[in-house]
């Protein structure tokens, strides 16, 4: 065996439109839905401009409602989703102690077809206007909606929901089959735990968003009566799968970030994670109570009071779970040393804030309360704090804390804390304020609202609190500009990690592992450290390393499916047909080529191991 | 050893599905997959129980099935998930021609059963029950023609699966694709049997 490279190295363009690694695809992944975030966030900035004074004529109403069902739709599917799946993707294989994860072509197609329902979605805006039924597209709005709009938001859903699905199985397969020896399940880092959780999450809550949105496809595609009282249809059945779906959802956005944070408070507190049985059981429990709590979002349906009260019950228990693991980070940082990086100030920002969100949940759980709370503001504050202040604070806290691992260079602390006291202080002065506005009777989803109603004031400091945050944003975006112009590379292990993600040295070799590790307990890197060992113990001999081929397929057969949809949209069965060939064309090509990989040679493995610094 | 060489009795392991890592993971993804297409059957059951007496002036289901073709159409499609245990029991066996004819059995007997469903569609068509009469109508087509989709890309997928490995014996690589669509196979009958009780023995007497 010669020591040469072992297979041809692809270039550029062509490398990242083919690639399989876990790596490559959680940066496209983190580019992609940083992309979306900032269109997303561009159409909340618009709906602020335009509520930031009464009887305000920044936009019409129709456009208002583009507006805020694009807001939802983008950030929930397309800016969350795909932001969680970049750090599953960074960070789970390495934290296991895997090579890749278990099916790495799936993984290509789940981000391509991710990518291709984004671009989908948001083509609307350029061809006749964007769906406009709200995020939750509730029968007969969305049934009846004049234009091709709520045709561009069911299939842009569908294809990116079919990539999240088989993306939730890979993840799933990978922890269960792909752990280094030793990894047991209880010593598994909190994230890939969350991670894990959500998986399953996805697993059992996309099959019903991917059928509620065939009946709504049928519904106006092909003139279904699912929906439609007139021939027998029941509009409640779409309130009802969508929510089957849709509350899990939340969790399944909720819990990664509950995993970066548990990562980032042990990190900077220099402490084991307090009560990490706990930690696991309230994120199990979470994952199954979120699929027993869909009626909460519907209790002015008017299902009945036996109803309403056991979906309440259920809901309020959701909060003990998150009870323990609100406490076990508190506990965590008590008696510990703490650094107070940027992540970290995330991460303590983090606490108080989601802890307003399930307050806010919790008086919603109400089905009385909840009659008068209904379709306010309140509402939009309440999942605000849950989902910005819970999720996207979360996933800021892993952004500063994963970098490094996934750049090779670290962001600049003093632009990160800027970045986190303007966008933490906008936070809260655009949706604190937003409680006390729905409480004063001020409904959701209207483009305007009158003069002399006291909503002045407070929708005036809730649009200066939207520009803050939108400050704090570009400030991100210079600091991650300028991190690619210097060489911010520090060691292997900026942060003192206690995780097998950062026992690889700089950069990160194309196989994670020169060796399969050996783990030896929880925080299995701080376990060795401890020891006085510089690394891992190897399980392994050096060897010869099994790599996947990349592969085009992926971003073909995504292509077809995007192909399909205009034609579906445009009522055009030829193009229909064209765009499902190439989709199936691709597939059994997929399925007759023999693609048994290749090596990457002992010696070459080696050769890497002589130049690592850790 | 290579995992796409043929293999000999001599070195055939217990279970040649399970037998690479590979192998191992799409089995799991695979039961995972069902786990997830078992919700989405769920959510369309759900639907049709919920809008299955909405036939407006459509026939209802009483006046709608009929039994005898459902039963034949039940039997040919039991029977096909049958042929392909003895399939699977060929591959476990390293017998690759004996598995080739069961699961040609198979094919035969699924298309049989589409054969079936496209001329009881064509009936109901006839009678007045179509996909836009009612809500029962778009429940119904929707709820069955899944399923019936679903019988109809196994049969693509098995014939692919015939002709790439024709000539081919059983090797680690092909061995995990055959058990995978037997899998398939089972769960697509097995949803097969709540239509047939839930559709349509309940449509005659619930």
């Amino acid at each position: 065996m010669s020591t040469h490279a072992s297979h041809k190295k692809r270039s550029g363009l062509m490398d990242w439109l083919t690639t399989v690694d876990h790596k490559k695809i959680g940066i496209l992944y983190l580019i992609a839905g940083g992309f979306f975030f900032i269109i997303g966030g561009l159409e909340a900035m618009f709906m602020r401009i335009q509520l930031f004074k009464p009887e305000n004529d920044f936009v019409a109403a129709e456009t208002f409602n583009q507006l805020l069902t694009m807001h939802g739709t983008t950030m929930i599917f397309f800016a969350a989703m795909p932001l969680i799946f970049a750090f599953m993707n960074a960070v789970v294989p390495l934290q296991i102690g895997a090579r890749d994860v278990a099916f790495p072509f799936v993984n290509a197609l789940g981000f391509w077809l991710f990518f291709f329902g984004g671009v989908l979605l948001n083509l609307s805006w350029l061809l006749g206007g964007a769906p406009d039924a709200g995020w939750t597209a509730y029968a007969p709005l969305s049934t009846t909606s004049e234009g091709s709009g709520v045709d561009f938001y069911v299939l842009g859903l569908q294809i990116s929901g079919a990539g999240t699905l088989v993306g939730g199985i890979n993840f799933l397969v990978t922890i269960i089959n792909m752990r280094a020896p030793g990894m047991t399940f209880m010593r598994m880092p909190l994230f890939t735990w969350t991670a894990f959780v959500t998986s399953g999450l996805i697993l059992f809550a996309f099959p019903p968003l991917t059928i509620g949105l065939f009946m709504l496809m049928f519904e106006r595609v092909f003139d279904a009566n699912f929906f439609n009282p007139d021939n027998g249809g029941n509009i409640l059945i779409w309130e009802h799968i969508f929510w089957i779906f849709g509350h899990p959802e939340v969790y399944i956005l909720i819990l990664p970030s509950f995993g970066a944070i548990s990562e980032v408070v042990a990190t900077f507190s220099r402490k084991r994670l307090f009560g990490y049985s706990a930690m696991v059981f309230a994120t199990v429990l979470i994952g199954f109570l979120g699929f027993m709590v869909w009626v909460h979002h519907m209790f002015t349906v008017g299902l009945g009071p036996v109803a309403n009260s056991i979906f309440a019950v259920a809901t309020m228990a959701i909060a003990v779970p998150t009870g323990v693991k609100i406490f076990n980070w508190l506990f965590t940082m008590w008696g510990g040393k703490i650094v107070f990086s940027t992540a970290m100030l995330w991460a303590v920002g983090f606490i108080p804030t989601f802890v307003m969100g399930g307050v806010t949940g919790v008086m919603l759980a109400i089905p009385s309360a909840d009659y008068q709370f209904h379709d306010s503001y309140f509402v939009v504050a309440h999942f605000h704090y849950v989902i910005v202040g819970g999720v996207i604070l979360g996933l800021f806290a892993g952004l500063y804390y994963w970098y490094p691992r996934m750049f090779n260079r670290v962001l600049n602390e003093t632009l990160g804390k800027i970045h986190f006291w303007t966008f933490f202080i906008g936070f809260h002065l655009t949706f604190f304020p937003q409680h006390f506005l729905g409480l004063m009777g001020m409904p959701r989803r209207v483009f305007t609202y009158l003069s002399g109603q006291d909503l002045d004031q407070l929708n005036f400091i809730s649009t200066i609190g939207a520009f803050l945050m939108a400050i704090g944003t570009i400030v991100l975006f210079i600091n991650v500009i300028i991190s690619t112009s210097k060489k911010y590379a520090p060691s292997s292990d900026p942060w003192h990690g206690r995780t097998l993600e950062w026992a690889i040295p700089y950069p990160t070799p194309e196989y994670n592992f020169a060796q399969t590790p050996l783990v030896r307990g929880l925080d299995a890197f701080w376990v060795e450290k401890a020891a006085g060992n510089k690394g891992m113990t190897p399980a392994e001999p050096v060897g010869d390393i099994h790599m996947p081929n990349p592969s085009i397929l992926p971003l073909i057969m995504s292509i077809g499916l995007f192909v399909a949809a205009f034609g579906l949209i445009y009522d055009t069965m030829t193009v229909v047909v064209i765009g499902m060939a190439i989709t199936f064309i691709s597939m059994f090509f997929r399925s007759v080529i023999d693609d048994h990989g290749f090596h990457i040679h002992k010696e070459e493995v080696e050769e890497d191991l002589k130049g690592v610094k850790l | 050893m290579d995992a796409g060489q043929r293999l000999t009795d001599a070195n055939f392991p217990e279970h040649p599905e399970k037998a690479t890592l590979e192998g191992k993971n799409k089995f799991l993804g695979f039961w995972l997959f069902l786990g997830g297409e078992t919700v989405l059957f769920a959510t369309l059951f759900g639907t049709y129980l919920g809008l299955r007496h909405m036939n407006m002036d459509g026939p209802s289901t009483e006046e709608l099935f009929k039994l005898p073709t459902v039963f034949l159409a039940t039997m040919l499609l039991l029977t096909s998930s049958l042929t392909s245990v003895y399939a699977v029991l060929a591959l476990k066996q390293n017998r690759v021609r004996t598995l080739q004819k069961w699961f040609i059995i198979t094919l035969i007997l699924g298309l049989g059963f589409l054969g079936l469903e496209v001329y009881e569609f064509m009936e109901y068509v006839h009678e007045g029950h179509t996909f836009t009469s009612s809500a029962f109508g778009s429940a119904f087509y929707t709820l069955v023609g899944f399923h019936g989709g679903h019988v109809a890309f196994g049969c693509l997928w098995i014939i692919t699966l015939l002709i790439r490995n024709w000539n081919r014996g059983i090797t680690l690589v092909n061995a995990p694709k055959y058990y995978l669509f037997a899998l398939y196979w089972h769960f697509v009958d097995v949803v097969w049997v709540f239509i047939f009780t839930v559709v349509y023995l309940m449509g005659k007497v619930g």
